[in-house]
């Protein structure tokens, strides 16, 4: 089975970052591969070593400094890569649509029999692209799958969802589907340096919407950012200061008032 | 004028928390756009759902029986159906893990504007959510092109709606396909020696340990205090305690007289799981860091040099 992985390379702000505009100062962003993918990736990677997938395909929509995350996934074992970016999409915020899309396009050429990615982005925080594209392309899914045995023969796959309060639902999904990984499914391996040097020749196959057949009003966006603010700080907190031996000793004293001892 | 549609989820024979307040974020959004509040009580015991539900505002409660338990087809039809039925035009599901295994594929299959995790929204012509990026660093304001929505909105964010309403209670029946994703069970995790839920006085720890082997700086404090020790999410995530020390949404939800944060910036889903303890300390590089909102006592500092010394004053 061939197993296509969506990643993207997200950006992170530095501990002290301005905002200009409706975004943060470029200068105060850093970029990596985004966390719920790395997870994504792994899972991919372990089906191709378990002889389950014959192939891992890594797709990402960035610009071309998006090269460098993708890269690490074919340093982790994926087998080769598609890149999609576009003029159209420096215009703004991409919504769901917009990816799904793209994605969908890249699903018919490749033709896949299961898609991992993320359960979120850590930048835009939505949640939403693996299930939506779900929908579109006629695939069965499942959302926040944090345990995944796949049973080719039997064409179906098991997982656990994680709920909230420590409950996991256990559902089986027919394939082909669309899983979206959250983080603790597996233990992402670090790239090592065998790996690093066969990923530069691995293919990166960089596309545009016109070689999807696709174009830029497929990926115009219906969300508009109109101001990104930090968010007033509600803390009524009692800072303790001093060096760290007063502060201990302070909070020593809190703590004893409130009857904690040994 | 526009109607509302809220979606309620319910998990084992029990509506959730959040079902209530996406009613009352419902309503607000009703009351913006003029129009009535549709409410839909999908699979499980829906009468007594129905019942529940009728909450103060509330114009309608739509009962569609089919199923036990969470079905993502059998949501997706349902919501599909009320749209047909009612003059909803905007569609509002709590930002569970479930409202997430859904909403996204009814909003492409019905062509609604969709925008995840809502923390508020003004309605004047036009849709304006206010919402998180960056990991809750900032707060953005988004324009909505469009006159069909379908939002998510967080739990905690809006009070649950309360009263007693005079809703009309109408059965509704959802054809839908057999289902690709089938339910077989539910797991409880984190259950061993320890139930942090018990404990008076936990110490968590969180990212800024940095190194497994950095944990035993805790445990000796955890010791020294006759403390619990408990996690946030990566620490579990990276397998360095077990998922039954973990707290947050999908961890456990604890509230001891004292709970000490120690290098755990205090992400949303993290203090949903610790805010209601009774006293909260936290230690933290990060001045800014949100752990700080929630605290009653705070040391901005390394924990590497603060630890030691708190351990000591114990010893």
């Amino acid at each position: 089975m061939k197993v296509l992985v969506t990643v993207k390379e997200v950006a992170e702000p530095d501990d002290d970052f301005a905002i200009e505009g409706t975004d943060i100062a470029a200068s105060d962003l850093e970029y990596d591969l985004n966390e719920w993918d790395d997870y994504a990736v792994e899972a991919a990677v372990q089906l191709a070593e378990a002889g389950i997938a014959d192939e891992v395909v890594a797709v990402t929509i960035g610009p071309e400094r998006a090269e460098e995350t993708i890269r690490m996934a074919l340093a982790k074992g994926a087998d080769r890569a598609v890149r999609v970016w576009d003029d159209a999409f420096e215009a703004g915020f991409a919504d769901v649509p917009a990816k799904v899309a793209t994605f969908e396009a890249v699903v018919e050429a490749e033709e896949p029999d299961l898609v991992l990615g993320g359960v979120q982005a850590a930048d835009t925080g939505f949640g939403a692209t693996g299930v939506a594209l779900a929908e579109r392309i006629g695939f069965e899914h499942a959302a926040v799958v944090n345990d995944l045995e796949v049973d080719a023969d039997a064409s179906v796959a098991h997982v656990h969802r994680e709920l909230e309060g420590g409950v996991e639902e256990l559902t089986e999904v027919d394939l082909p589907a669309v899983l979206t990984v959250q983080t603790g499914l597996n233990e992402p391996r670090y790239a090592s340096l065998r790996g690093i040097r066969q990923a530069q020749r691995k293919e990166i196959d960089a596309t545009d919407l016109a070689d999807l057949g696709l174009s830029a009003d497929d990926v115009e966006s219906s969300l508009t950012i109109t101001s990104m603010y930090e968010p007033e700080s509600e803390s009524d907190a009692e800072i303790i200061e001093g060096d760290a031996g007063e502060s201990a000793s302070c909070l020593a004293e809190v703590l004893r008032e409130k009857g904690v001892s040994a | 004028m526009s109607d509302v549609l809220v979606v309620s989820e319910h998990r084992r024979g029990e509506l959730r928390d959040v079902s209530y307040e996406a009613i009352e974020a419902g309503r607000e959004l009703a009351d913006a756009q003029g129009g009535d509040l549709h409410v839909a009580a999908v699979g499980g015991d829906v009468d007594r759902f129905a019942e529940d539900l009728n909450r103060e505002g509330v114009d309608a409660v739509h009962a569609v029986a089919n199923g036990e338990e969470f079905d993502h087809n059998v949501y997706q039809s349902a919501v599909g159906a009320l749209l047909e039925k009612t003059d909803a035009e905007t569609v509002v599901v709590p930002n569970s893990v479930n409202g997430l295994d859904y909403a996204p594929a009814v909003a492409e299959a019905y062509d609604l504007q969709l925008v995840t995790d809502a923390i508020g929204f003004e309605y004047d012509d036009g849709l304006t959510v206010t919402r998180e990026m960056y990991g809750s660093k900032v707060e953005t304001t988004v324009d909505v092109d469009g006159d069909r929505f379908l939002l998510t909105v967080r739990g905690g964010e809006w009070a649950p709606a309360e009263g007693v309403g005079d809703a009309s209670v109408e059965s509704v029946d959802v054809d839908h396909p057999d289902s690709g994703a089938r339910v077989t069970g539910f797991e409880e995790v984190g259950g061993g020696d320890v139930d942090i839920a018990d404990a008076d006085v936990l110490v968590s720890v969180g990212r800024g340990i940095e190194e497994e082997e950095n944990l035993e700086l805790v445990e000796e404090l955890a010791d020294a205090l006759g403390a619990t020790l408990s996690a946030s999410r990566p620490i579990v995530d990276n397998g360095w305690l077990p998922k039954n020390r973990q707290v947050g949404q999908s961890g456990k939800v604890v509230t001891p007289d004292v709970y000490i944060a120690v290098g755990i910036s205090g992400a949303v889903q993290h203090v949903a799981g610790m805010k209601g303890s009774d006293t909260i300390v936290a230690i933290n590089t990060d001045p800014n860091a949100p752990i700080f909102d929630i605290a009653d006592y705070g040391i901005v500092g390394d924990l590497f040099d603060v630890v030691p010394e708190l351990v000591d004053e114990f010893a």
